[in-house]
């Protein structure tokens, strides 16, 4: 037996700048990331997608690539093993004949060597039946339907009091339609598995934002018991939601392997992560806002029209954050959505709120010009002391501090209302904001917290760190829980062996698996105290799991709140657009850790900039694919287009959300972004651009 | 990507010899083949390193000309301090292209070289004339907005995506080639053909040649040049459209000029007809638009790619009233 003692520290390590533990392997290269566990024996596959968007296929040369020296097996819906369902999921992989979409996988291959698979795949003839397909989504398509929910359980519609009257009667009205084209994640790890079969056990090294809910489903899909299958994730190179749930690629690995008999390695190839990983949805939204003479917002209505697939339904929330952005006696949101040849959108960073709120934060800049009202100061007067959908109040709003501060730090009060109005040289500049929002939730989680003889502490849960610094951000919180120093607590996560967690997504990592953190040190601090610290050799454990708990606590509206900020400046002949300055203020609870949240926002900030000036995903309407697939044609923001990025918080700490007082900051920081620099464009230019991105030919045109 | 053979010879003799063989494909720095040969669109048996030999010097010759060897890497020619003083708008143009990474590797042969990137033409699932002779051309009706307005056909509308060779055609450049048959100069303006119906055949160079260097001639005494490029983004993206402009002006009146425009054309475009307009014109900015406007009189632009019109006539304006206006040569930044 020795002894261990907790304190209680003087200095807390929630709010230190504590530098990625991992940060040392992962510069050094030796942070083992999924596609490079060495393993004896192991085979590779390579996913062949279909050169159709709809139809069946009819036959393959499968036979003929057998012959080729090296490969091990050619897999189609003809010999690819049963799974436990057969259609209705994009995870139904070589299940059926049928053809969804243009580069759904419909053959595979597996050979010795990557080479050897990659050059096969190529050479592999398929025949198919083709069908007219429609992979365009058009705001006058009759096949437009109702969803029964938005993702991921809000009600599809909402209305309140007399929308269209409210409007007529109204002193100001904008009613603008806003586009945002499809856009795909493209991380910079591209998702990749090594599946490995002892009898009917399954081993997966997989790149995802959650290993327990990809063990869940692959025990589901190949009919074995939760506890066969171990998913292990210890390093991921980023997501932004495309790696949130379980992609076809993980189940193509282990069938694979299952008919090989062999370790099966996967990686998807970039051109891939074009195709059937997720994308977020393009989206056409109406906007329609009504004021009073005094700039009060009396009707908002926005109303969306977005795609699916045939296979699955996706429908983005994308109009849910109007819901309690602003107040207005008469309220309406819709979805609509169209089922497309296309694949199944899916999460990307702020799925919902980053394309609906460049809609919303442009037409209310725009109402801001129609009644002469600072941008700032119309938001002030909208801004809602409760939930105007439940008239609940929010566990903090501090939507006023962020656009004040903000205003404080940019130098907003320097601004021009008047388009045009400021020039350096060829150069017409502007500035613009529009605020930002994010819920901030909480979901179950489990968490194991050890004490060791030797006094120090391991704590333990099947929670991912995709690159935000969740390991470190987790190490503070267990420290603090525990009373003691952080390079006392090793953290364990990303392997299906610790106590289950969920994904990475919805920010709500720090705030889901701080909470259960928190309650496993603190048991074990009783523990320990109880027991006088003593530690028996094989260590002392508690593992808690926070469903009661969450499921007790009282319903609240809860969101962060930010304001952005941006000056842009537009070359008066060509066009050219750059963005000068990108200043965000957030009230994002708690900040556990300055540098890794700093980052994250100024990250989400930044592909902003790529959303608003960039980024598209280009409809081939001959083919029914995204014609750019690689990232030369498929641009995002270079160094040389982000001059200057800050991130700024108020102080806040909200105890209602969880025991840390923190939000999530993971995907905030896109939001609003784009329609800050719309709206710095139209102060720079006088031209309103509705339809990202904001290109130069929109601006000359 | 198909499993080839990779050959490195010391001596040109031997790599003239090896590019007779129909299978081979010469490799320069590799920025560009490596892409096309890992997403299927080249195909070679052998590829044949022509980095090694000797061929990386930029020499200065007496008539004033320099000599620029095939293999040199572009940021050795932007840097150079004789590019630098003497053709400012060679050295611009290749810093305005790729990103630092790329232009280490990125050889002067290989960037003449270097092919469209029209996405239907790096898609092997799809129809491309350039690709796949008489498989047709998508992007006529499709995704144009990055292709020509000018010298392309019902067949291939495709923009060579290179900077360098442009700011070389409007320095009236040559290439100099070797074969098994001896040596050969090509005059840049000979270099490149126009898709017409066969735009897989993109260059007049001879069977099995190899490039050996480039020759700049001695600029023009008194005056300027510069390169203007404009793309989406700030950095490491191709042309939407670029400018490159040599300009003499005496007594207020254009006395030598040179125009060629980047990413409107299947090749470094020289405008010849704004060019006529303007020798003996005054220099001022009237008649820069008057000699912009009857060059692009016969552009065709396609429903994406229009506001290039606009772009390529308000970029030749200004860079031409830049020159004339500014003591020093330079390069807009973009």
């Amino acid at each position: 037996m020795t002894r261990t003692t907790t304190t209680t520290r003087t200095t807390p390590a929630i709010g230190a700048a504590m530098t990625r533990i991992e940060g040392p392997d992962k510069v050094r290269g030796s942070a083992t990331y999924a596609y490079e566990y060495p393993l004896d024996a192991v085979a590779y596959c390579c996913a062949v997608g279909s050169t159709i968007a709809h139809g069946r296929v009819r036959s393959t040369s499968a036979d003929a690539i057998r012959q080729i020296p090296g490969v091990l097996e050619v897999l189609s819906h003809a010999n690819a093993p049963r799974l436990a369902i057969s259609d209705g999921s994009e995870l139904a992989v070589l299940q059926s004949d049928r053809v969804a979409y243009r580069r759904q996988i419909v053959a595979a291959v597996v050979a010795e060597s990557f080479e050897i698979a990659t050059e096969a795949a190529g050479a592999l003839e398929i025949e198919y039946d083709v069908e007219p397909f429609a992979v365009e989504l058009k705001s006058d398509d009759p096949d437009l339907y109702r969803p029964d929910k938005v993702n991921p359980g809000f009600p599809t519609d909402t209305e309140a009091g007399d929308v269209d009257g409210a409007l007529r009667s109204a002193a100001h009205v904008v009613d603008h339609t806003y586009r945002t084209p499809a856009y795909h994640n493209n991380p910079m790890e591209p998702h990749a598995s090594i599946a490995v079969w002892e009898g009917d056990d399954l081993t997966v090294f997989d790149s995802n934002q959650g290993a327990s809910p990809v063990r869940a489903r692959l025990a589901e899909l190949f009919g074995l018991p939760t506890g066969s299958v171990r998913v292990v994730s210890e390093h991921v190179g980023g997501g932004f939601g495309a790696k949130g749930l379980p992609r076809p690629v993980v189940v193509l690995a282990a069938m694979a392997a299952r008919v090989v008999d062999r370790p099966v390695k996967i990686a998807v190839t970039r051109e891939q992560m074009f195709a059937f990983v997720g994308y977020r949805t393009p989206t056409i939204q109406r906007v329609q806002l009504g004021a009073d003479a005094g700039g009060r917002i009396t009707a908002i209505a926005h109303d969306v029209i977005e795609q699916t697939s045939t296979i699955e339904e996706f429908a983005e929330q994308t109009a849910v954050a109007t819901r309690m952005m602003y107040a207005g006696a008469s309220r309406r949101t819709t979805h609509r959505l169209r089922r497309l040849d296309v694949p199944t959108p899916g999460w990307m960073r702020a799925p919902g709120e980053c394309p609906g709120m460049f809609a919303l934060e442009s037409a209310v800049d725009e109402l801001a010009i129609a009644t002469r009202l600072d941008p700032i100061e119309l938001r002030l007067r909208n801004d809602p002391p409760t939930d105007p959908e439940t008239g609940a109040p929010f566990t903090s709003r501090n939507l006023e501090a962020c656009l004040r501060e903000g205003a404080r730090l940019f130098g907003w009060s320097q601004r021009h209302a008047e388009p045009r109005a400021r020039r350096d040289g060829r150069w017409l500049v502007g500035t613009g904001v529009a605020a930002s929002t994010y819920p901030a939730r909480a979901r179950a989680s489990k968490a194991t917290a050890w004490a060791r003889p030797d006094g120090s502490f391991d704590v333990e849960l099947c929670a991912a760190d995709i690159g935000t610094g969740a390991r470190t951000a987790l190490t503070q919180i267990a420290a603090d829980a525990l009373g003691a120093e952080p390079r006392r607590v090793r953290l364990g996560l990303g392997d299906t062996n610790f106590s289950e967690a969920p994904l990475a997504g919805g920010s709500m990592g720090t705030s889901s698996w701080g909470w259960a953190v928190t309650r496993a040190c603190e048991g074990l601090r009783a523990r320990l105290a109880a027991a006088n610290g003593s530690v028996p050799v094989a260590g002392l454990a508690v593992e808690v799991d926070t469903k009661d708990e969450i499921e007790r606590r009282a319903q609240r509206p809860a969101h962060a709140f930010g304001a952005q900020f941006a000056e842009v400046r537009v070359d008066e002949d060509t066009g050219e657009i750059r963005v000068a300055r990108l200043l965000g203020v957030f009230a994002a609870g708690r900040i556990v850790n300055p540098m890794t949240a700093r980052s994250q926002l100024i990250g989400g900030m930044t592909m902003g900039i790529s959303m608003a000036l960039l980024e598209a995903s280009l409809l081939d309407r001959e083919y029914g694919d995204y014609l750019n697939h690689d990232l030369a044609q498929y641009e995002i923001a270079t160094c040389a287009d982000v001059p200057m990025v800050e991130a700024h918080w108020i102080d806040e700490r909200d105890d209602f959300v969880n025991p840390m007082g923190a939000k999530g900051v993971g995907e905030i920081g896109i939001v609003g972004t784009a329609a800050a620099i719309a709206n710095a464009t139209y102060n720079a230019t006088g031209v309103r651009v509705r339809d990202l991105p904001i290109r130069l030919e929109k601006l000359i045109g | 990507m198909r499993r080839f053979e990779y050959l490195r010879p010391l001596d040109r003799a031997r790599a003239v010899d090896l590019a007779a063989n129909p299978e081979v494909k010469l490799l320069g720095g590799g920025t560009n083949l490596i892409d096309l040969m890992k997403i299927g669109v080249e195909t070679p048996e052998i590829l044949v390193d022509t980095t090694r030999l000797g061929l990386d010097e930029i020499e200065s010759r007496v008539d004033g000309s320099l000599r620029i060897g095939a293999s040199v890497r572009n940021t050795d020619v932007a840097s150079d301090r004789r590019v630098r003083a003497r053709f400012p708008v060679l050295s611009a143009a290749v810093l305005a292209g790729a990103s630092g990474q790329l232009r280490n590797m990125a050889t002067v042969g290989g960037n003449l070289l270097q092919r469209t990137r029209c996405a239907y033409f790096q898609d092997v699932t799809k129809a491309c004339n350039k690709r796949k002779p008489g498989s047709g051309c998508p992007a006529q009706t499709g995704a144009n907005r990055e292709l020509a307005i000018l010298g392309g056909s019902e067949h291939c509308i495709a923009t060579h995506p290179s900077d360098m060779a442009v700011a070389l055609r409007a320095l009236d450049a040559s290439v100099l080639v070797e074969t098994e048959k001896g040596a050969q100069t090509i005059p840049l303006a000979d270099f490149y053909r126009l898709p017409g119906d066969r735009p897989d055949i993109e260059t007049n160079l001879p069977y099995g040649a190899l490039i050996v260097a480039i020759d700049v001639p001695a600029p023009v005494d008194g005056a300027r040049s510069s390169y203007m490029k404009v793309r989406d983004r700030a950095s490491f993206g191709f042309a939407l459209a670029s400018v490159a402009g040599v300009l003499r002006v005496a007594d207020g009146r254009v006395a030598h000029v040179a125009l060629a425009l980047g990413g409107v054309a299947p090749l470094p475009w020289r405008a010849r007809i704004a060019e006529a307009h303007l020798m003996g014109a005054p220099a001022d900015p009237d008649h820069f638009h008057a000699a912009i406007d009857a060059e692009l009189q016969a552009a065709q632009p396609r429903p994406e790619n229009a506001f290039k019109v606009t772009l390529a006539r308000r970029m030749v304006v200004r860079v031409l009233t830049e020159l004339v206006g500014r003591g020093e040569v330079g390069v807009a930044p973009s």
